[in-house]
């Protein structure tokens, strides 16, 4: 069999990101669907690593699995909640829901699947993407450089941050 | 002549100013200026009859129709246009002086009998614009000018007759007048319409229509249909003079005060439609002589009519007013007896136009008796308190001025010579003899009845069983009974005014004389008539009429309730037109038209309420709704 | 290296149909903003994966999947920070109990 490590890992990865997404959104406690949430997102760091975004998949770990989700579980346990999430749940709604998301997904399938893409596999010859390059990328002025949005970024993070701590301030 | 513009806007004018600001006035101010305004009115109004009718007359030997002031308002055609203006003519003129005199006589009469009474500044103002627009009635250029005076007269009417507008039978009887009024006016406005459709002009010089010669450019259609137009004018007419059907507005209108009936329900309004008979008179008389005696048996009719009820009233301004309503039919029936015989030559005025001169002058001396007649009996109901003659009686010794008044104006209306009514009503019988023998004899019958019931009016009143009375009656105050003084005099005079000289059918001069088989036999009838009524109500006990009463007990009861019109009209217009037409399209109008539009806020309703439902704040729901829009809008395009 | 790109896009639309029926059906406020993570997540996934198959030499994908991290990681900081007010006044973070609109 011709099968590869990475094509091993990423049918792994997959599997995890396919289970646990749907489980997140369908469980009835709270606290495990942000358990969930954090496999999934893991998950999607390791797909990002298959796919050579090592500065990528670290920032997903740090910003999205390591702040987010703590974020998440403090509020979480700060706040009360039904203790099942599924309880008094519209049956006709779900079914409705449930209709149209997946309609939604066989759409898009479709039209993924038909489009044809040209290249199917990754071109050989590129090595990961190194730091330097990013980090000229991130800090240059410019054409395919991204030193306006970086700014930008760092704006919109101070007044959420900012606006968070307006809003959440106890009076 | 241009000051003749101020005898229309005096009043007017007057009529404003103490509509805005006459509350704040003190009473007697309000109604000492009213009384100065129409002082100037009537001095104006006499110095234009004195340079009118002594200026020479024209080359055709009539009076010059003068057209002092004309104005154009509304333009139809370059022939057809609505103007307002001043026409001067030989009966706008002579009415001039009698709206003026007796108007000035009535505003300075209620300055007594108004005394203390609340709105007394309103009571003014709205003389003044009476005044006014009677004024402007009579002086008007054109036919339109003349209806739109006339609705505002019709108007005025309203308020005064509704003056004491607190009592119910006051504002209903102000309402029968305008309605039964108003609802002639349309008659007359469609007999406008085609009158100047099919004529072509509005103008009275224009068609000939002031006394001389009508204009002879009406030919073809126009003939023919000329005297339905006019006939439909003359029920305009009818309405504001009280004929039969249509006079049952006048016997209520006395719950006004009786200056005001002494105004315009005697001397003024009420003649409008006669005025506007004779304002047409060379058209009736040329193209439609049948109309005119169709107006003549309208009036006989109501004449007899009106005087047999007459007989039979006890309050005097009820008797009063059936006496006007038969006064009136007798001024009809002069101008309808006219006839072409010896039109376009000398002889015309002395021959088929004779009832003309004798209608106009009628006109004139019937207004200054009847406006005395009814100034006395506002001076005995001023003192008694009641209009009912059973609280009268054996007045003469307390009211001497009024009851030498109330005799001499009432030997007047009787025919009685030397006073004034023997005058003209002597040429109106010799008219109805030169028509038809028949029609003078049942006038010269209706004659002697006006003689009988006025009589009676007088002996119940001056003689008679004196009633109990919580005070001794008094005579009137002196503002009150100089009018009486005038006006009785003019009475004594009048007669011996040699009208033919200033008014005749078709405006040359001639001088009437007295034939003398009609004048003997007319007094005859008046005498025999006084002398009848003095048997019957002049003592105390009153056996004979008492016993007529039980012998005809069916008879005088109907009379009384004057021959139950009045049920007819509010059978008909209650059981029928309310009932059967009113009420069927009041359904409509309330189930399907309302229903209709209910019917749209319903549906608006509901289907605001049912898609209410998208607007619920579920941010799920939003999201769900997009995204199914999404999917539609992607699927849309695949394909 | 054979994965091809379309195995790829397939996870990224379980992902994101996951995501889309969690919003739609959640009670919880805090449910609802976890699938909105997943939607998020998905999309990032689909630019890192595109950027690599199909436009190596270029950056765009990679750098909007990194910003998109970035905002994501602001728009929950504020949101949470607006739902731990609306715990404060109405003492609940049920869908339901903040549905009453202004009049």
């Amino acid at each position: 069999m011709d099968i590869t490590l990475q094509q091993v890992v990423f049918y792994v990865v997959a599997v995890l990101i396919m289970i646990f997404s749907v489980m997140t959104v369908t469980t009835k406690h709270m606290l495990r669907s942000a358990t969930y949430l954090l496999i999934v997102l893991f998950s999607t760091a390791m797909l990002y690593f298959i796919l050579d975004y090592t500065f990528l998949g670290a920032a997903q770990i740090i910003v999205y699995a390591g702040g987010i989700v703590v974020l998440y579980v403090f509020s979480i346990l700060l706040t009360r909640s039904d203790k099942n999430l599924n309880a008094h749940l519209n049956k006709s709604k779900v079914a409705a829901a449930a209709i149209t998301a997946i309609a939604g997904g066989a759409i898009m399938l479709f039209c993924i699947l038909s489009h044809g893409f040209v290249a199917q596999v990754v071109p050989t010859g590129d090595d990961e993407l190194s730091m330097e390059v990013i980090g000229q990328a991130l800090m240059g002025g410019g054409k395919y450089q991204y030193l306006l949005p970086f700014e930008a970024v760092s704006m919109l993070l101070l007044a959420c941050m900012i606006g968070g701590i307006v809003i959440a301030r106890k009076k | 002549m241009e000051y003749t513009i101020f005898i229309v806007l005096l009043p007017m004018l007057m009529f404003l100013f103490l509509g805005l600001v006459g509350h704040k006035l003190k009473p007697i101010v309000a109604g000492t200026l009213g009384c100065c305004s129409l002082a100037i009115v009537t001095i104006l109004s006499y110095i234009t009859a004195w340079e009118y009718f002594t200026a020479p007359r024209n080359a055709r030997g009539v009076y010059e129709t003068i057209t002092v002031f004309n104005v154009q308002w509304l333009h139809f055609t370059d022939t057809l246009h609505i103007d307002l203006g001043v026409l001067l003519d030989p009966i706008s003129v002579m009415m001039l002086i009698v709206i003026s005199t007796v108007s000035l006589m009535v505003h300075i009469y209620s300055l007594g009998y108004m005394h203390g009474e609340k709105g007394f500044q309103r009571y003014y103002a709205f003389l003044s614009l009476f005044t006014m627009s009677m004024l402007g009635l009579v002086v008007a250029t054109n036919i339109f000018q003349m209806y739109l005076f006339w609705e505002l007269v019709g108007v005025s009417s309203y308020l005064l007759i509704g003056f004491y507008y607190p009592r119910p039978a006051a504002v209903s009887a102000s309402k029968k007048a305008f309605i039964v009024t108003r609802f002639a006016d349309l008659g007359f406005l469609i007999g406008i319409l085609i009158f100047g459709y099919y004529v072509g002009s509005y103008t009275f010089a224009t068609v000939g229509a002031s006394t001389g010669f009508a204009s002879a450019n009406i030919v073809g259609v126009a003939k023919v249909m000329l005297p339905l137009a006019l006939g439909l004018m003359f029920i305009g007419g009818a309405g504001k003079s009280a004929m039969f059907p249509l006079h049952i507005w006048l016997p209520d209108a006395m719950e006004g005060p009786t200056p005001v009936s002494a105004l315009i329900h005697a001397a003024t309004m009420v003649v409008a439609g006669v005025y506007l008979v004779a304002r047409m008179f060379p058209l009736f008389v040329v193209y439609a002589p049948d109309v005119l005696h169709i107006v003549a048996y309208v009036g006989v009719f109501t004449a007899f009519f009106a005087a047999a009820i007459a007989c039979a009233q006890s309050d005097i301004k009820r008797v009063l007013a059936f006496s006007t309503i038969s006064q009136i039919a007798f001024m009809m029936v002069a101008v309808g007896v006219c006839t072409r015989v010896g039109y376009g030559t000398e002889a015309f005025n002395e021959e088929g136009g004779l009832g003309f001169m004798a209608s106009m002058f009628h006109l004139f001396t019937h207004a200054m008796f009847k406006a005395c007649l009814f100034l006395c009996a506002g001076a005995i109901i001023h003192t008694i308190g009641s209009n009912e003659m059973k609280f009268m009686g054996g007045l003469r010794k307390y009211m001497p001025i009024t009851h030498i008044a109330f005799l001499i104006c009432c030997l007047a209306i009787s025919g009685i010579p030397p006073f004034s009514g023997f005058f003209s009503k002597d040429e109106i019988l010799t008219a109805c003899f030169k028509f038809n023998p028949v029609i003078g004899w049942m006038m010269a019958a209706i004659a002697g009845m006006t003689a009988f019931y006025m009589f009676r009016l007088y002996y119940g009143i001056f003689w008679g069983k004196e009633a109990e009375h919580d005070h001794t009656p008094h005579e009137a105050p002196a503002a009150m009974t100089i009018p009486l003084i005038f006006l009785s005099a003019v009475t004594l005079v009048a007669g011996f005014i040699p009208f033919g000289h200033f008014i005749s059918a078709d405006g040359h001069e001639f001088t009437s004389h007295l034939e003398m088989s009609t004048a003997i036999t007319s007094v005859a009838i008046a005498v025999f008539s006084i002398a009848l009524a003095t048997l019957f109500y002049a003592k105390e006990k009153q056996p004979i009429p008492d016993a007529l009463g039980r012998k005809l007990k069916n008879l005088h009861t109907a009379a009384y309730h004057r021959f139950y019109i009045d049920e007819v009209y509010q059978f008909v217009t209650h059981k029928i037109i309310f009932g059967c037409i009113a009420t069927p399209i009041a359904w409509f109008d309330h189930n399907v038209v309302d229903g209709f539009f209910n019917f749209l806020a319903w549906g608006t309703h509901e289907t605001s309420f049912s898609i209410r439902g998208f607007q619920s704040g579920r941010v799920q729901q939003y999201t769900y709704v997009f995204l199914v829009g999404v999917l539609i809008i992607v699927v849309a395009s695949l394909l | 290296m054979d994965i091809h790109i379309e195995y790829y896009l397939i996870v990224s639309t379980v992902m994101l149909v996951a995501g889309i029926y969690g919003f739609l059906t959640r009670k919880n406020i805090l449910a609802m903003l976890i699938s909105v993570e997943l939607i998020l997540n998905a999309t990032d996934i689909n630019f890192a994966v595109f950027n690599r198959y199909l436009f190596p030499s270029h950056l765009e994908g990679h750098f909007f999947a990194l910003f998109g991290i970035a905002i994501a990681a602001a728009e929950t900081a504020v949101a949470i920070a607006i739902m731990i007010n609306i715990y404060r006044n109405v003492s609940s973070i049920e869908t339901k109990d903040i549905e009453e609109m202004k009049h």
